[in-house]
């Protein structure tokens, strides 16, 4: 079934270049620009949202057919789309041509820029043609599998892909993390959010505990609470789920808006202002509730 | 044939929004189609100053980026039949209007108001641009000191090189003059300058005078242009000035402190 093989990852997983925090080893080789010298150029880092290629039985005869079926229904999508490798399914596979794999895969029109849950030998395998091994940040593996079922799945890369060590308190509690939380949980704002301000919470629920200003903006796909006043907008469910709900301590929004039905302050009854309500949607009409 | 006004001072804090929201309400009262618009992205006001804010649900930058139509941005005005507000975004930034977006919307707006008011951004950037590149007409909010003038004389040498109209090399774009936060009391003591110190540095028609008063910032907080508050002087005043600009030949008030004794000062004072 081709269409278990790869999968479009939305932003539920994203493979950021990071910017190296100390300044390039070429600068201390004497070819460095001088102070006050124009740059020849400028390193940034940058995250992008890439197609995954889960390869589950390379040596199928019909592999090939099938992904020309698949790029076949969208082709302007896949064209030239940078994918990576995921070899976590050949990993008793041995050692296989990635230079001839590379081939293959540009005659479709796709780039493979790199692989992920490969054994050291496949990293180096994939290293040796030209491509990069990425990190498996928080993928969405079960983290109970015991360890031994992948030995080498962790690049060496990592120590260094991995934001700057933080107390041993924040760390413990980082593996705990339900994989599933990775894609789109609760987004936490504790500062308050000032006039001209947008906070998204993709994918999943916005919690704000501090005051929300007037011409400011709350949008979550899920669910929207807010522990400050509410003086700006929130809208809840903005990719359309209509069982999402705004909650908030005290009502002095601008607007609010679940799936796309608003309500503007005009229209809000004034008695409700000021008051600790739930706003949901039931049937096309937004309901305001207080909650006592 | 409709007719783009930007209101535009190159400083901040001289009273563009109110004298927008006054000209614009002033029009319509005076039976145009009128619109004003709201230029100044990320940092509006017009919406307050015209006490619509409540009724906000989609501005200037989803029309011109396709997310909202016309239609359902531009919001009428409860008190003056003829007035429609058409507000900018809090969250977005002067980089939201692009010029072929701006043309698009104005051209849309062109269809169906006589005037249409742009309340332009301080400053001589992207926005402030923006708000008078397809301007027809400028009226330039000037206070009586020597900054907001300078910055006013820059925004004429803007209007004279970048909008539009000079541009295609067309009539250029026709000036007014509006002095605003004219303060008497200042005036005579030499503190600020004079409607002739200001005429003979800009050197452009006066379109009115508008008085200090705390009727101005009264009227900014009741959300109501002080045009409509008609006992006020600045009310008088820019109703006077929105006359002029349709062609009447009005004399100019308030220029010179009244002479008045204790007991009417009293009065006022308690008025």
């Amino acid at each position: 079934m081709p269409s278990k093989r790869y999968r479009r990852l939305l932003a539920s997983r994203q493979f950021a270049l990071r910017e190296p925090d100390e300044k390039m080893t070429v600068a201390s080789q004497g070819n460095a620009p001088a102070p006050g010298e124009t740059q020849a150029f400028k390193l940034r880092g940058g995250s992008y949202t890439l197609l995954v290629l889960q390869l589950v039985d390379l040596k199928n005869p019909n592999f090939f057919q099938w992904l020309l079926d698949k790029i076949a229904q969208a082709p302007n999508f896949y064209r030239h789309a940078p994918v990576v490798l995921d070899l976590e399914g050949l990993a008793g596979s041995g050692p296989f041509n990635f230079a001839e794999l590379g081939r293959r895969l540009r005659q479709h029109k796709l780039v493979p820029v790199g692989v992920q849950n490969g054994t050291e030998e496949q990293n180096q395998g994939a290293i040796n043609a030209g491509m990069s091994v990425f990190p498996m940040w928080r993928a969405a593996q079960p983290l109970e599998e015991p360890a031994v079922a992948k030995p080498s799945a962790e690049p060496p890369a990592k120590p260094s892909a991995e934001p700057p060590a933080k107390p041993s308190a924040n760390q413990s509690v980082k593996p705990s993390e339900p994989p599933v939380q990775a894609d789109g949980g609760t987004t936490l704002v504790t500062k308050p959010i000032r006039s001209g301000r947008q906070v998204y919470a993709q994918q999943g629920d916005l919690v704000v505990l501090s005051t929300v200003s007037a011409g400011a903006e709350l949008l979550a796909d899920g669910h929207v609470h807010v522990y400050g006043a509410l003086r700006g907008r929130a809208l809840a469910g903005v990719s359309g789920d209509t069982s999402a709900r705004i909650f908030c301590r005290s009502l002095q929004a601008e607007l609010v808006s679940i799936a796309g039905h608003w309500l503007v302050r005009e229209d809000m009854d004034d008695h409700l202002i000021g008051r600790t309500v739930q706003i949901y949607l039931k049937g096309d009409l937004l309901v305001i509730e207080p909650m006592s | 044939m409709s007719k783009i006004i930007v209101m535009t001072s190159g400083k901040g804090g001289v009273g563009k929004t109110t004298s927008a929201a006054s000209f614009a309400a002033g029009l319509a009262l005076r039976g145009h189609k009128t619109v004003v618009v709201d230029f100044d992205v990320g940092l509006r006001n017009l919406d307050l100053v015209m006490g619509c804010e409540r009724r906000v649900v989609f501005d200037f930058i989803n029309v011109i980026n396709g997310d909202a139509r016309l239609k359902q941005a531009l919001i009428r005005d409860k008190r003056v039949e003829n007035l429609w507000i058409l507000p900018t975004s809090q969250t977005r930034d002067k980089n939201a209007l692009t010029k072929p977006g701006v043309e698009r919307v104005l051209g849309a707006l062109r269809q169906e108001f006589d005037f249409i008011i742009c309340d332009s951004p301080a400053g001589i950037e992207k926005g402030a641009l923006m708000a008078l590149y397809f301007s027809d007409e400028a009226v330039i909010v000037t206070n009586p000191e020597i900054s907001s003038v300078r910055d006013s004389d820059r925004i004429l040498g803007v209007l004279a090189s970048r909008s539009r109209r000079a541009e295609l090399e067309m009539e250029p774009v026709k000036e007014h003059l509006l002095l605003t936060r004219y303060d008497l009391n200042r005036v005579e003591t030499g503190e600020m300058l004079t409607v002739d110190d200001v005429m003979e540095i800009l050197a452009i028609p006066l379109l009115g005078v508008v008085p200090e008063s705390q009727s101005v910032l009264r009227a900014s907080n009741l959300g109501s242009p002080v045009i409509l508050d008609s006992a006020s002087q600045p009310g008088q005043a820019y109703a006077d000035a929105v006359g002029r600009f349709l062609g009447d030949s009005l004399e100019h008030r308030f220029l010179t402190a009244e002479r008045r004794g204790i007991f009417q000062r009293l009065l006022r004072r308690s008025a």
